[in-house]
């Protein structure tokens, strides 16, 4: 075991604040009722419930009954996209999203691609990652009923326009007299940085997640504006106005509730403060080592995300040796699919596969420090030398620049 | 990562102690001011980047007794790829080192034995470095100019519309397709051509045991 640990995995989870760890326990033994149990125990735990609806309805703007709760981003996302497709194919089968959208939304997608007869249009972003509101204007048609576009890529972090595509898909349905096409946007990974005001936002559709922003796993939240139809994807009960039924995760949903007030309060200061780590480590790697390629645009990103590709190895191979140091970093590509699949993201920017198989993803975090930086950066390069002097590749510049 | 888990469940980490001594302290492998061309008189490849894996080889054989007395590679791949290369380079060279005729019997579960296992989808990592050696075989023998002794590893078509060939379907049993619809997707055979369909089932059967067990 390495001396120092280094978590920088942030994206893929966090861990739990202490605060937020503190306001689930009492739900985790002593308030254990079941909401919807007509008795003192189960009324503290459903009065408590509907305390977190409020928070965070007013955190997004939103009234307490456009907030749905379920187990976590991939439920929220698959309901949005799969429960509003069902639902409102009277209006039209056409569907717009982009290349690089989460597995939880593009499998949502591919599902009603090639077994319910929709057909979806895959936004490719530019080489730099990013996707735009003339790009979606120029996709729509008449039968468009929903648009899924995320806030944050989860690999590359770069930010998209949801407050321009909002807007156009808002004065395209007043154009129109219609009621569609909706606007839904995943936004798990922008929870802790960006603003989630659904008004100014212009969505109608919001996913959020509470394992990345220092709050539990298995609890997500689906914002739903009011007039929406959705088809749940499972039945049994009146939960959530019968859309998502099954008990509540009371302390999961109290935990996410603490999170996302703490995650919005302290957004500035921690946006300007990773920002500053984020570019050290990105100069400091371009820098000093060489045949290194950062993915996705270099301002219009998460203040928590790197990536970069490093050119004749193979992203897996280094993140083991990343591990074996005490940093922990995550590929999403290559070996993470049983596929060999590279990552979806990188070669949408239309990177070759040599690129994409050679790339790492660094995400920082609250607990991440200067020093945690300049370890990074002096642990990294001999690593990557060392693999570089294994490998028989020698990826030509002209290929990733 | 996650789903690199070992075959058992039980390791702590992802792979088996061995695994990890040949990752981190690779053998054998040629570093750039190794590559002359007089030294060795065999060179295998197979494999390229963008599928994940690429890997060369270099051996220098024994023209008497043709015993492989250096094997020597470079590899472009994930910690499985190289690990199993570099134990590859072990088995080979120890002991006065394996004959050719030895060395071509060699089966990837060989050196997966010797690992102490992989995990099961990072199978496809060790066949690479088999593959390789044969290669290098065949080169020594076009070298020595011992044509009879060439086994090339042609492929056999099994479906002539969709152009399916049995090598096809095992890089998509080894790509982790277990049954003829997950192989059907990746490769499209029988397709448009049910009639090929019994012999893509018993090479599907073939290659599972062959690499699965």
């Amino acid at each position: 075991m390495a001396e120092r640990q280094i978590y920088l995995d942030n994206a893929a989870t966090t861990p739990i604040d202490p605060r937020v760890f503190e306001a689930m326990l009492p739900y985790l033994s002593g308030k254990y009722g079941n909401p919807s149990s007509f008795h003192t125990l189960g009324k503290q735990a459903k009065d408590d419930m509907i305390e977190s609806r409020s928070q965070i309805a007013e955190i997004l703007n939103s009234r307490s009954d456009e907030i749905l709760f379920a187990s976590g981003g991939t439920e929220s996302d698959n309901l949005a996209v799969l429960g509003f497709a069902r639902a409102n194919q009277a209006n039209g089968k056409h569907l717009i999203t982009t290349a690089i959208e989460h597995h939880a939304v593009l499998e949502a997608m591919i599902q009603l691609e090639k077994k319910e007869g929709f057909e979806i249009t895959y936004l490719k972003p530019d080489s730099d990652g990013l996707v735009s509101a003339s790009q979606v204007s120029e996709a729509l048609r008449p039968d468009t009923i929903l648009v899924s576009v995320m806030y944050a890529n989860n690999e590359i972090g770069t930010i998209q326009p949801i407050k321009e595509i909002g807007n156009l898909v808002q004065k395209y349905r007043k154009e129109k007299k219609q009621s569609w096409p909706v606007f839904h946007t995943d936004a798990c990974q922008a929870s802790g940085f960006l603003d989630l005001d659904v008004e100014k936002l212009h969505v109608d559709l919001l996913t959020l997640n509470g394992s990345k922003m220092y709050g539990p796993k298995g609890v997500g939240i689906l914002y739903m504006k009011r007039g929406i139809k959705l088809q749940p994807l499972q039945f049994g009960g009146s939960q959530e106005r019968g859309l998502r039924p099954g008990t509540e995760n009371v302390a999961g949903i109290i935990g996410m509730a603490k999170a996302l007030t703490l995650a919005q309060k302290d957004k500035v200061n921690e946006s300007k403060r990773l920002v500053q780590l984020r570019d050290k480590l990105i100069n400091g790697i371009l820098k000093s080592i060489p045949k290194t390629r950062l993915n996705g645009h270099l301002t219009t990103r998460l203040p928590n995300n790197v990536n970069i590709s490093f050119l004749d190895i193979e992203g897996e191979a280094l993140v083991l040796y990343l591990d074996a140091a005490g940093i922990f970093a995550s590929t999403g590509s290559a070996c993470t699919s049983a596929s060999l699949e590279p990552s979806h993201v990188i070669l949408a920017l239309g990177m070759p596969y040599e690129v994409a198989h050679g790339s790492i993803r660094f995400t920082l975090g609250h607990y991440t420090t200067d020093e945690d930086i300049d370890y990074v950066l002096k642990t990294l390069p001999p690593l990557v030398e060392k693999l570089r002097s294994i490998s028989p590749v020698r990826v030509d510049e002209k290929y990733y620049r | 990562m996650s789903d690199v888990t070992s075959r058992d469940n039980k390791q702590s980490w992802f792979y088996s102690n061995i695994v990890k001594d040949h990752f981190f302290h690779p053998r054998n492998f040629i570093e750039d001011g190794e590559i002359d061309e007089n030294r060795f008189n065999a060179i295998g490849k197979v494999g390229s980047p963008a599928c994940g894996d690429e890997l060369r080889v270099w051996m220098k054989v024994d023209p008497k007794t043709e015993r492989i007395l250096e094997f020597r590679w470079r590899t472009f791949g994930c910690g499985s790829a190289i690990a199993s290369t570099s134990m590859a380079s072990v088995v080979v060279t120890e002991n006065g080192g394996m004959t050719l005729d030895e060395a071509r019997k060699l089966k990837p579960q060989d050196i997966i034995d010797r690992l102490g296992g992989l995990p099961q989808r990072k199978i496809h990592c060790s066949v690479l470095c088999d593959k390789a050696l044969r290669d290098a075989i065949n080169d020594y023998y076009r070298r020595t100019q011992q044509f009879d002794k060439i086994i090339a590893e042609a492929s056999r078509v099994i479906d002539s519309v969709a152009k399916v060939t049995d090598h096809d379907i095992e890089e998509a049993v080894l790509e982790g397709a277990q049954t003829l619809e997950q192989v059907q997707q990746k490769t499209k055979v029988g397709i448009g051509n049910p009639s090929c369909l019994p012999a893509v089932e018993e090479l599907i059967r073939f290659y599972k045991e062959k690499y699965f067990g």
